[in-house]
């Protein structure tokens, strides 16, 4: 099987500060990867960095093609959708306006149908699609910012931490949607996650940052089973 | 009382012009968060180009069309050609450059077309004839200037709301990285509101034009009663500028007539915008900003 996103020696930062340091990892077809690490390892700016969202240097294939060169508009037209760190909800527009923004590069006719799927998926938007978004709760607005990244019909989705500051409850809820939308549309997912146990149950593979450095690549469930690297690069 | 009317209903056409203008100040600042001191400038330039056209034997309303579709074109360049290029500059420096440009197409309109102050035709009245209705409240072509604002303002209004387009100009101006990963290109967004922006002046300016007559320096105190009137209803509240536009036209025409007389109209503009940045910086209809945490 051809993975569906493969990065090799990328390096990224911010100004003259490097963080990532030439770090590889790949995300397989209908495959979970779950990147995982310390505050500051560089989780955030690997996701940034393959959206084109800072300076970077490297190579970046998606389904084989090179993206690495790409603005952040062509590779979301490309099909990598990215649920940032923060949600990037926009607030101050409704929250049916902010699911029509994520289908704005479709020209398609299944927009409609796939927009009703997503209000069975997530029946809490159904009721407040008039409001305005910023008046949601973290746990909504998270599951709006999913929602907004799925209407674009992704191949690949990136996901910064969407347990945040989020209920157990509620992160069970969006963990098990997640799942669904993974067995339906067969689109890969690149996660990064504070909560580790969580991430490598949902993940099929894993690597661990370590300052802008990959220290461990492997199956989620060796890693997961392993406790001393869970001691030491997990805390749990 | 009539006279009271009167004033009240000649500002309202006035304020459309100053609405038209803030509108177009608050679509430029929104977007790129700066104020365009060359909008005024750039509109007066239009004018210029609608009067060749009519000179040239163009019918009143070709003319028109073609004026705010060059307009929209000049806009757009300049966005791609010049600000672009101030993205990551100081703000102040961006500033200069649209005082640059304030005196560039003041002088560029002077340079081509002449200093002379030049008649301007009406679409709404034959020529010469101060044709008045309302009982005389109000000229036929203040009544055409005012129609012709709202029909352009609510144009806009619909195309922010309801169209794919506008509500991408919308989402870019109010979070520029996320409208990016959601695929939209903001920088042709950013140029199309310039562009616009610049349409909306040119139909300030022909509307204008008859009443005032066309000259280089036609519009530039036109500037400080829209910034008044943008300021007035908050910076970055279309809707508000709108509104704060009429009102400044009729505060200008009372305060005028009543208070301090002609003289000392354009100080109360300056009066207005000091009053509000002092007392209510945000504006009249300032936006609250409901975000839960």
């Amino acid at each position: 099987m051809s993975a569906l996103l493969e990065v090799t020696d990328l390096h990224a930062g911010y100004g003259a500060g490097e963080v990532l340091h030439g770090i590889a990892l790949n995300v397989q077809q209908s495959g979970v990867t779950a990147l995982l690490g310390a505050n500051g390892a560089g989780k955030t700016t690997t996701l940034r960095a393959i959206c084109g969202m800072l300076a970077r240097s490297g190579v970046i294939r998606l389904e084989g093609e090179r993206i690495d060169a790409m603005t952040t508009e062509d590779i979301a037209r490309r099909g990598i959708a990215h649920v940032p760190d923060g949600r990037g909800t926009f607030l101050d527009l409704t929250v049916g306006e902010n699911l029509r923004l994520g289908a704005y590069v479709r020209r398609d006719r299944s927009v409609a149908s796939d927009l009703a799927h997503m209000l069975d998926l997530f029946p809490v938007l159904r009721e407040r699609l008039r409001q305005q978004a910023g008046t949601l709760s973290g746990g909504e607005q998270q599951m709006l910012a999913i929602a907004r990244a799925l209407l674009s019909r992704p191949r690949l989705l990136l996901l910064d931490e969407p347990s945040f500051g989020l209920a157990p409850l509620i992160v069970q809820q969006l963990f098990a949607i997640l799942s669904r939308v993974r067995t339906e549309s067969g689109i890969g997912i690149l996660l990064v996650e504070q909560n580790a146990s969580l991430a490598l149950d949902f993940a099929d593979h894993a690597c661990i940052l370590e300052a802008g450095r990959i220290a461990l690549v492997g199956a989620a469930a060796t890693i997961g089973a392993d406790e001393q690297v869970r001691r030491v690069y997990l805390g749990y | 009382m009539a006279g009271v009317l009167h004033q009240i209903l000649s500002g309202l056409a006035t304020g459309g012009i100053y609405a038209s203008v803030a509108l177009a100040l608050v679509m430029v600042y929104r977007a790129t968060h700066l104020l365009n001191f060359a909008q005024c400038e750039m509109a007066t330039f239009s004018t210029y180009i609608a009067l060749t056209l009519i000179q040239a034997g163009w019918p009143y309303w070709g003319a028109f069309v073609a004026t705010v579709l060059v307009s929209f074109g000049i806009g757009v360049a300049l966005e791609r050609l010049l600000l672009r290029r101030m993205e990551h500059a100081r703000s102040l420096a961006a500033v200069g450059v649209t005082i640059g440009l304030l005196l560039i197409f003041n002088a560029l309109s002077g340079w081509l077309f002449g200093f002379t102050v030049k008649q301007f035709p009406s679409p709404f009245e034959s020529s010469g004839g101060g044709g008045a209705v309302l009982g005389g409240m109000i000229s036929t072509h203040e009544l055409g200037m005012t129609a012709i604002t709202l029909v352009v303002v609510a144009a806009v209004y619909a195309f922010f709301r309801h169209t794919t387009l506008g509500l991408a100009m919308r989402a870019a101006a109010a979070n520029p990285e996320s409208s990016r990963l959601v695929g939209i290109r903001v920088g042709w967004t950013l140029a199309l509101g310039w562009g616009l922006a610049a349409s909306l002046g040119a139909i300030a300016g022909m509307m204008v034009a008859p009443e005032v007559f066309l000259d280089p320096n036609m519009m530039s105190g036109i500037l400080l009663y829209a910034f008044a009137g943008a300021l007035l209803g908050g910076i970055d509240n279309p809707a508000g500028a709108v509104v704060g536009g009429f009102a400044v036209g009729v505060i200008e025409n009372l305060g005028g007539a009543y208070l301090v007389g002609t003289d000392l109209k354009l100080t109360l503009a300056l009066v207005i915008i000091t009053g509000v940045l002092v007392l209510r910086p945000a504006g009249l209809f300032g936006r609250a900003v409901v975000a839960r945490v």
